[in-house]
Order: structure tokens, then sequence, then C-alpha cells
């Protein structure tokens, strides 16, 4: 049977995220069961957590986690990383056996950052040439995956059901100001661990529910951009449009929302001309990067979290907010079960990010 | 001589019973087919001069006429066909090259119809035209590629001129003198009612017509005919042509009896001239003359007006396209080998060229491998002949379509393929103004936006059956197609898979 990235699985997913504004970390015990809440929305195909600020030791480093398949690969792929980056430190990802988490790979995390005459030579600034080396061993090391590559930051994912991957990879043990989870339920059999989300570039990390019915489009059109679609999933594609967008095309968050899930035509008709120039702008410029079809999805980045519906919210999605907590789910009872009482809560309306960044006073200091 | 008789190949039957002898098809015929017998007061009719336009037919008010074709043959040869024997024939008594009209008509393979569209099950759900929106906007043009911020942090619009289609549908390039008066005007006019384009050909532009400038897409193609400034700043974009699909590598012909007076002065040639376009634009001998062009036709239009290259269908398409899109135009359209015409040599025409479909998919990937895809829009067409052909183009990377035949016969054509004569009982491919007074632009106009209305309707359809209700998602989106009875090769060079992949 065919992995994933030969070709194109559709999926459907569950997410949640909880997001606290005033950069207070907490454990991956909460995460865990606000997504355990919806285990049916998941058939145990996948599984996975981003985590932001569980590194502050490293804050400076970029720490790579990768799945390996055999030895072999992973020497080469050392020497890789070795004549590219400082490593300050390296070690197996600590994990505890699962009876349901089978068949897994070597799973090893490395804090690097450029080694700086790889990098003048390059004559890339530094987060292009991470990336770059990033799809390098994504594209080209067989059997060699990263999953996951911000600063300050982490992935954890695997081939299960989420609240099994979290205990696998002991989260109780992380503590983050911003948590994001990911129950799958692919249609097909993915074969391997890279293809569950959360998937990351840098310090973006997606979760995604839906299948988006224009992937081709999106696919054929970032691949242009130096990105190469290896797993040939929604999310890879949504993860690398964010990242050309924001950090290649330098647009904001919101401005990248009104790229994917532009308004509609006769939505922008009606604007304030100026404001309906800037749309009209926005949907020419990048129109084969507008995503169709159903989404939801969370963009987890260093201080902050993006919420965005497809653009006719073809799949659900609340935010709910109690003090400085923040709660995004695909359920109402996936917030409820870790805050029954919340400030308010809200469905958001196809096409309106959700953008939900730490307090000033808190920023750089998670 | 003797052995140039060709027996006619389609014979008028009328049935004697219903016939009135009304006189309509004697009157109908420019070709002079039927006539009235007074001795025996009946209608004859002399098939050799039958072109099968069915313009009698459609008007006999009791039914009395059909064409079949005839069944009179040569001793049957898979090799030596009727056509091919006739064909030796006729130029064994004339010495000349055959002309032909309309597009190749020979039995090449269509690969449109060896093209499967996908549907949303279970995991996506499709979406209704009629209760969402389905958008189908259009803008044509190179994308910024960066976007520039003022002080204040604002966005620049720093987008280059553009045409912006509320369907992805232009009507291609025909002349005024290869079709008439009113047959412009009915594309003209549909043009504006359905936000979209119609294009002069290489005849100029009538001075009627330019208060539909802003639908009107003026070319400047090898002979130049009617190209003064006003008519560049007159449309809403230029397009050089290059060449044309029924007759890649070989100009143009508008023999000296179709340029009347209002001809002559549209193309700016004296009277009853024949208006020759050489085969190559003789300031382009090569890819940077080109850009000279694009440019001196900008500078000209003070950077006002997209520009379009236009070439034919042939072998090294991708690489051609390359060139082009690093020309400095915005928008490159490509003809393939089935695009029509109002003459051209028939071995030209049936031989030259390839199909638009593998050309579309080798430009697409080709520009995309070179990362210069965002630098052009790119417009096919010869031929799309309904709606399910525009979604297969979009979908392997087209942004738009051209077309031509299947809006002519919104207007009334037959698909005789006799234009070079002239004769054209429709209206259409005639200067004759008893024949052109046959095409009432007010009915032509709404036809033509009739036709457009209901393929944009079934595009819809299609779109919210694939969960897309955008078509900027659907254009270059292969993983919606599916090829059926296509070898490896084909499906290579298409960029899609097999149906049951």
């Amino acid at each position: 049977m065919l992995k994933e990235g030969q070709y194109h699985i559709p999926s459907g997913c569950a997410i949640s995220g909880i997001f606290h504004k005033d950069g207070r970390r907490t454990d991956g015990s909460e995460i865990i069961r606000s997504i355990a809440t919806m285990h049916d929305r998941s058939n145990g195909l996948g599984g996975g957590f981003a985590a932001y600020g569980i590194y502050p030791e490293y804050a400076d480093c970029y720490a790579f986690h990768l799945f390996y398949e055999n030895l072999a690969i992973k020497e080469e792929t050392e020497k890789l990383l070795e004549e590219n980056f400082e490593i300050a430190s390296f070690a197996k990802i600590p994990t505890r056996k699962h009876p349901s988490i089978t068949d897994e790979p070597l799973i090893w995390r490395y804090f690097v950052f450029p080694r700086r005459y790889k990098l003048n030579e390059s004559q890339l600034d530094e987060s292009e040439f991470v990336s770059r080396v990033v799809t390098k061993i994504n594209h080209l090391y067989d059997g060699a995956y990263v999953f996951s590559s911000g600063k300050n930051c982490g992935v954890f994912k695997a081939i299960g059901f989420p609240e099994d991957v979290g205990i696998y990879y002991k989260l109780e043990e992380y503590e983050a100001y911003s948590w994001t989870a990911h129950g799958r339920y692919p249609t097909n059999t993915p074969g391997w661990w890279g293809g569950a989300h959360p998937f990351a570039m840098l310090d973006f990390t997606i979760v995604h529910n839906g299948e988006i019915s224009s992937y081709d489009a999106n696919r054929r059109s970032i691949e242009m951009h130096g990105y190469k679609c290896d797993l040939l999933t929604d999310t890879e594609v949504i993860t690398y449009i964010f990242d050309y967008l924001i950090r290649k095309q330098g647009l904001t968050m919101e401005e990248a929302a009104h790229v994917v899930a532009a308004p509609f035509w006769s939505t922008i008709e009606k604007m304030p001309p100026e404001q309906a120039e800037e749309y009209t702008y926005l949907r020419d410029a990048y129109s084969n990067l507008l995503i169709t079809g159903p989404f939801s999805i969370m963009l987890g980045f260093t201080n902050g979290i993006m919420a965005l519906n497809d653009r006719l919210k073809l799949r659900s999605m609340v935010v709910g907010e109690k003090g400085e907590d923040v709660y995004i789910a695909s359920e109402e009872a996936a917030i409820r079960v870790i805050q029954p009482k919340l400030d308010s809560l809200w469905s958001p309306r196809g096409g309106e990010p959700v953008i939900v960044t730490l307090n000033e006073d808190a920023q750089g200091k998670e | 001589m003797a052995i140039d008789f060709l027996y006619p190949q389609y014979e008028v039957i009328r049935n004697r019973d219903r016939c009135i002898t009304c006189r309509a098809c004697e009157r109908q015929c420019a070709n002079k087919v039927h006539h009235y017998d007074v001795d025996f007061e009946r209608m004859e009719s002399d098939e050799s001069k039958c072109v099968d336009c069915h313009r009698c037919v459609s008007l006999c008010p009791t039914r009395a006429l059909k064409i079949v074709k005839t069944n009179h043959t040569f001793r049957e040869n898979a090799n030596w066909q009727g056509e091919t024997i006739m064909e030796v024939y006729r130029q064994a008594g004339t010495g000349g090259t055959l002309l032909s009209s309309m597009g190749n008509p020979k039995d090449f393979p269509v690969y449109w119809d060896k093209m499967l569209i996908n549907a949303s099950q279970v995991t996506n759900p499709s979406i209704d035209p009629l209760r969402e929106p389905m958008e189908i906007r259009t803008y044509l043009g190179k994308k910024p590629g960066k976007i520039e911020r003022d002080e204040n942090g604002k966005i620049i619009p720093n987008l280059s001129p553009r045409l912006k289609l509320e369907v992805p549908v232009m009507f291609s390039a025909m002349s005024y003198g290869s079709i008439s008066y009113n047959a412009h005007e009915s594309l003209a006019r549909a043009s504006k009612e359905m936000g979209t384009f119609y294009n002069t050909g290489e005849g100029g532009l009538h001075e009627d017509f330019y208060q539909w400038g802003n639908n009107t897409i003026v070319q400047v193609a090898s002979g130049r005919f009617g190209v003064q400034k006003d008519y560049l700043d007159a449309g809403a974009a230029i397009e050089i042509k290059i060449g044309q699909g029924a007759k890649p590598g070989i100009g143009g012909h508008l023999p000296g009896a179709k340029v009347a007076p209002d001809i002559s002065r549209t193309r700016m040639i004296p009277e009853g001239t024949d208006a020759i376009s050489p085969a190559p634009h003789h300031d382009i001998y090569s890819i940077e003359d080109l850009r000279q062009l694009v440019f001196s036709l900008k500078e000209a239009t003070a950077y006002q007006k997209p520009v379009i290259v236009k070439i034919s269908a042939v072998h090294n398409v991708a690489a051609i396209a390359s060139g082009i899109a690093r020309s400095g135009a915005d928008i490159i359209a490509i003809d393939g080998y089935r695009g029509g015409t109002g003459a051209a040599p028939t071995r030209i025409r049936d031989n030259v060229g390839i199909p638009i479909e593998l050309a579309l998919a080798a430009v697409d990937q080709r520009l995309r491998d070179e990362g210069i895809r965002d630098n052009v829009s790119v417009v096919v067409g010869g031929s799309i002949r309904n709606s399910a052909d525009i979604v297969k183009a979009i979908a392997l990377g087209a942004d738009a379509v051209y077309i031509a035949t299947s809006a002519l016969m919104a207007l009334g054509c037959h698909l005789c393929r006799t234009c070079q004569n002239g004769l054209c009982n429709w209206g259409i491919a005639t200067q004759r103004p008893e024949l052109v007074k046959r095409l009432n632009p007010d009915i032509g106009s709404k036809r033509l936006v009739n036709l457009l209305t209901a393929w944009s309707h079934e595009i819809r359809e299609m779109m919210g059956g694939m969960g897309i209700n955008s078509i900027e998602a659907l254009r270059g989106n292969r993983l919606m197609l599916r090829g059926i009875g296509l070898n490896e090769k084909e499906l290579e060079i298409l960029g899609i898979k097999h149906a049951g992949e």
C-alpha cells in the first residue's frame, strides 16, 4: 500500500486550543482532556499537539524534532545538520510506552542555530536558511522527517488517538502559554507518523480540520516559491501558504486571512471604496492562494494564535474566553470540559480571523 | 475535362408533396442552388453549388427540404478516401493551393473528451450555486509578486493594468472583413452586457464601434491594418498576433473583392486591394524583437493597457511561452490547431500545430517549473466547444478561454466551412449588404448573451459539485481531472491521473 505523501488523503478532524494571554504557562494535561472529549471526531490514525514557550532554556535556538526510520538515515541527516548548524544540545525525545502507540520511529530533538559562515555564504536571512535546510531534509532525505523547527516551541505527534499521543509524549512535563491539539480522521491509512498534525514550518504550526477543494491549485502555486509538498496533505500546503504570505511577502496575519479565506466579491463591493480596493488587491494579487472547501484551522506562532474558518463556514469552530484565557475548539463541549464557566463564547463567522496575542507586558517574558 | 467532374458531396432532397413553390429557398440561397422551373412549375436544385449551410432548410415553411450526404462513392479504399481523391483532381485541374475555412475537421483525438471532472462526496460538501455565491470573476494580467507599503503601512495597489472578466470567456479575434459589420456589433454588445471582451482581429476597428472600446481587445497583427493611435487607445487591451491555430506559420489574405468602402476605411488600405498579412511580423524576427514591440505598444498607450501575445500551439510551445512570459507581455493567448479561420490553406489547417489541451498543459507546467506562471495570465482557444471544455481548461491551468466558432454558431453559423467564398447565407462571413442584413445585431447579441449565461450556469454547477466556490481555486487544480483511455505519456503531459487512480 502507498504511504502518505505518495497520494492525497482527505481527512476530517477535531481541533482544540488553549491560549494564556498573560503568558502564564500550563502543562499539557488540560489540552489532552479537551481533545479527548472529541474522541469520536478522530479515528486513531493521527493525533498531535503544538506547544509554545516550552523551551525557555534554549529560547534562541531552533528546536528541531525529527522522525527517523533507521539509524543509517539518522547518521546521514546529522551530518547535514552539523554542516549547517551549531548544535547546542540534542537527545531522544522522552516518551513512555503506550499499548495503542506502535510502530514508533526514532524520535530525536536538536537545539540548533545556523553556522555563521554558512549563513553568510547562503546570502539568505536566517529563517529562510533554516527553512531551506528543513525542506531539503524532508524532500531529499528518505526516511528522515523534520516535524518541528521553530524557536521555543515544539510539535508532538503520532499515529493514534490524540489523548494517547499526549500521554505517550509525557506532555504533562511541558509548560506552554499556547497549546493546540489535533485528532485526525483520515479516510485512508497514512502509513507513517509525519502525516499527523500539527504541521510546522519554523514557528508556524497548523492544526486543521477539513478537506480543501482548492488543494492542487494551491499546491501547484506554492511550489513555485520553493516549497515542496511532500506529504500531499491539505495542512502542509496551508502551512506553506501562511509561511509564504506572512514571512516572505510581509502580509499581516489579518491580510493573509483575507487572502486564503477571501470575502466574496459581492461583499467586497459593499465595502467603503478604500477597503474594497485593498481587499480586491489581495484577492487578485494572490488569487492562487485562495482556499476553498471546508476548513477550520488554528495557526500557532510565537506570541500568538490565529483561528480561521473557510469563507462559507463549512466546519464548526467556537471560541470561548475566561479572564486571560482563550479557548478555541471544534465543539463547545471540548471547551466546557476544561472551563465550564466562560465569560463569553461565540462562533466566528466564515473567513473572519480570530487573532489572539500575548499581552504586551507578557511578550518576550515567556 | 471529364476527370475534373466531381460528384457533389451533398444532395438536396425536396419533398414534392410538401413543397408549395413559395421560392423562399431560392431567395435565401446566395449560392444559387435553387431555382423555379417555369415550365414544370416546380422548384429545382443544383446540388453542385450547395455548401450544406442549412439556410434553406431552416427557412422552408413546410419542412420540404433536407440535405443529405451523397452515397455516390468511389470504390472503397482506406488509404485513398473520396475526399483525398477529389482533392488530387482539383489540384491537377487548377494548379492551386486548396483553401478551407473554420477549424481542422480531421479525426484527431479530442482530449477534452478524454478527461473527466471530479465531484465531492462525504468528506467535503458540494456547494449549491442556487444557495451560495459561486464566483467566476477573473482578472487577467501580471501578478505583482511583491507587496509595497506606504509610510503608514498601507498596501500600495501596485497591480499592472488588467482585464476584469465577469465570465472566464472572451470572444476570440475575428476581423471586420472576415466577418460582417453586424457580426462585430453583436459580439461587441454581448461583451459589454456580459462584462467580457471581444477582439477586433487584424482588421482595425470600425469607427462606429469605438463606443464599445472598454470591452474591446484591439489586435496588432503582421499586416498592421488599421493600427493607429486612436485604435490603440480605444481598446481595453492590445493583442499582438503572432500566430493563429488554424494556420500557424503563415499570414493572411483578404481578397480585394471583400475590401469594400467601409473595410477599406477601417483597414486604412485602398478599396478593392488585396489585404495581405505577412507570415511573420517583419519587425519580430526573434524573442528580443517581441519585447521591443510589447514595450513600444505600452509606451504608445502610456502603460495603461495590458498586452496580450497570441501564438498558435506548435511543437515547442512551452519554451516559446516561457520566452513570452519574460517579454513584458501580460497575457499569453494560445490557439490550438482546431481553431477556426475565415480561410486557410487546407494542408496547413489540417496538418500543422498541436491540440490546445496538450499545449496548455505543457505551457502551464513549464511556466510553473520556471517560477514565472504569475508573470502572465494564460488564455486558450481553438477549440472550446462547451462549458465542460472551459472547466477542464481552467483545471489544466488556463485563466480564461477564447471562443469564436461557438460564438459564430450562436449567431447562426452552421459550420459549412466555406467562409472563404464570402457568400455566407447567415450574414456572418460576408460583406454583401443583402446577406449582412440577415443577421440582426439585436438578436445576435442576445443569443451570445444567452450562450455565455447558460455556460456560466453550467460552470457554476460543476464547480459547486467539486466544492469549489471561486474559479481561482479551480485554476490549475489538476487533481479535479482524470484521464480516460489515455496512455501514460498523454497523462504525463496533461499532468493528470487516470480514472480510478
